[in-house]
């Protein structure tokens, strides 16, 4: 007799629910439900699972999308915060006499190479930041973190001072980037806040100092000989900016301090 | 903007109800909605046609992944339990139920079911996602129900009870 179902597995029952079955198996699949109120109690508990979830979930896709899921916006960053160096340059050549990186071409960096980069340290800052026992991999008092971070990133590599502004080196640690090995340099305050200075190559056009924000997280980025710098830390911009100026200048001007700035660029280079 | 663009965009609100559910939480969620994004923009030029959504789910669904490994990493569990605040922020009784059988289970059987039933991918699209063969997608399918089901099951005479 054909009206007799042929027994299905439970894969098929599966397959039935998600309607991944052939047309022929569905209806030896509904016959044999019909006989076993068991398997059919099992295919309505699944239905109602899914029921379940999409009762939970589904209205998500009704909420408006926020600027930061835009498209739009994330292809626009890295030409809007242009603007934004453009103003900081300005504002910190007339503070404190800082030459040389305003007249850089702030415009000739690809926007998505270095929002990417600056999206990386972001990452990294945020992961790290909130370690409480294992921030670094390396801690500032061991000889070997500055040769070891210098030969995988593939430069000299200096922790900047940041006393200045209550911020002492924890520490360092390698990373992964898209451009290379990174190194992120790790700095912590009385306080227990924490910044972080990310630096890996990236062969792209110097440019001037620019401030992003993500939530509650901030970071000034440029491009400096081959290399890119990238100083994470708590969204305050002014402080952040101040912050990234005096690790520009430490970096940039290796000579001894100069009179114009009060922030000592002392080089903590151990072991080397 | 370029059709590539488009699809992903059209992607958006998917992306972000599947991250809801997979994180249970709208901000990290959001987050990984966010670096899927930035990812799949950046990758433009590695993408050779084929399914753009299953491979936004692709990323996002690796991404999460790599959340949950440096969670597992924290010397601290705190973390893990986070989870139940969101469970106590739901709306209402039933929604905490499955959003907490959804917590129960293990990262790939909660992919595997959010895919098929949440976001409508076919088996064949989740092998794809889940990078394995489609018989293991049916067997974390199979294994994500009868949990469900099991915590479903056990918890209601208790809630029950305490009425």
């Amino acid at each position: 007799m054909t009206d007799r179902p042929t027994p299905v597995t439970e894969d098929e029952l599966h397959a039935y629910v998600d309607g991944e079955l052939p047309a022929d198996r569905r209806e030896a699949v509904e016959a044999w439900l019909a006989g076993h109120p068991d398997d059919a109690n099992l295919v309505g508990a699944w239905r109602a699972q899914a029921e379940m979830i999409r009762a939970r979930y589904g209205a998500v896709v009704n909420d408006p999308v926020p600027s930061r899921l835009q498209l739009n916006q994330l292809l626009r960053n890295g030409r809007r915060w242009r603007t934004v160096a453009a103003a900081a340059a300005v504002a910190a050549f007339i503070i404190g006499g800082v030459a040389g990186w305003m007249a850089r071409d702030a415009s000739a960096t690809a926007p998505d190479a270095m929002q990417s980069f600056a999206n990386e340290a972001l990452a990294a800052h945020r992961l790290y930041v909130g370690e409480v026992r294992y921030p670094i991999e390396v801690g500032a008092t061991e000889n070997h973190l500055l040769p070891w971070l210098s030969r995988r990133v593939g430069t000299q590599l200096r922790a900047p001072d940041l006393t200045a502004f209550d911020f002492r080196l924890l520490g360092g640690r390698l990373l992964p980037s898209v451009s290379g090995p990174a190194a992120l340099f790790m700095y912590e305050s009385g306080s227990g806040e924490r910044v972080t200075l990310y630096c890996a190559q990236l062969k792209e056009t110097p440019t001037g100092l620019r401030y992003v924000s993500v939530d509650n997280f901030a970071a000034v980025h440029w491009v400096e000989g081959d290399y890119g710098w990238v100083i994470s830390g708590p969204a305050e911009k002014s402080r952040l900016k101040g912050i990234a100026k005096s690790v520009y200048e430490q970096l940039e001007n290796r000579a001894p301090p100069s009179k114009r700035s009060r922030a000592e660029p002392l080089m903590v280079r151990r072991g080397s | 903007m370029s059709t590539f663009r488009h699809s992903i965009e059209a992607c958006i609100p998917a992306l972000r109800r599947y991250g809801r559910a997979l994180t249970r939480d709208a901000e990290t969620a959001d987050d990984l909605v966010q670096d899927t994004l930035v990812r799949a923009l950046r990758s433009e030029h590695l993408f050779h046609g084929g399914d753009v959504r299953a491979w936004l789910f692709t990323i996002l669904t690796n991404l999460n992944r790599n959340r949950l490994r440096s969670l597992a990493r924290r010397p601290s569990t705190g973390q893990l339990e986070d989870n139940d605040a969101a469970d106590l922020a739901g709306p209402e009784a039933g929604g905490r139920d499955i959003e907490r059988a959804l917590a129960l289970l293990v990262d790939d059987q909660r992919q595997a079911l959010l895919l098929v039933t949440l976001e409508g991918l076919s088996y064949r699209e989740v092998a794809e996602v889940q990078g394995v063969p489609i018989g293991t997608v049916m067997s974390r399918l199979a294994r994500a129900r009868a949990q469900v089901k099991a915590y479903l099951d056990g918890e209601r005479p208790a809630l029950r009870r305490v009425k």
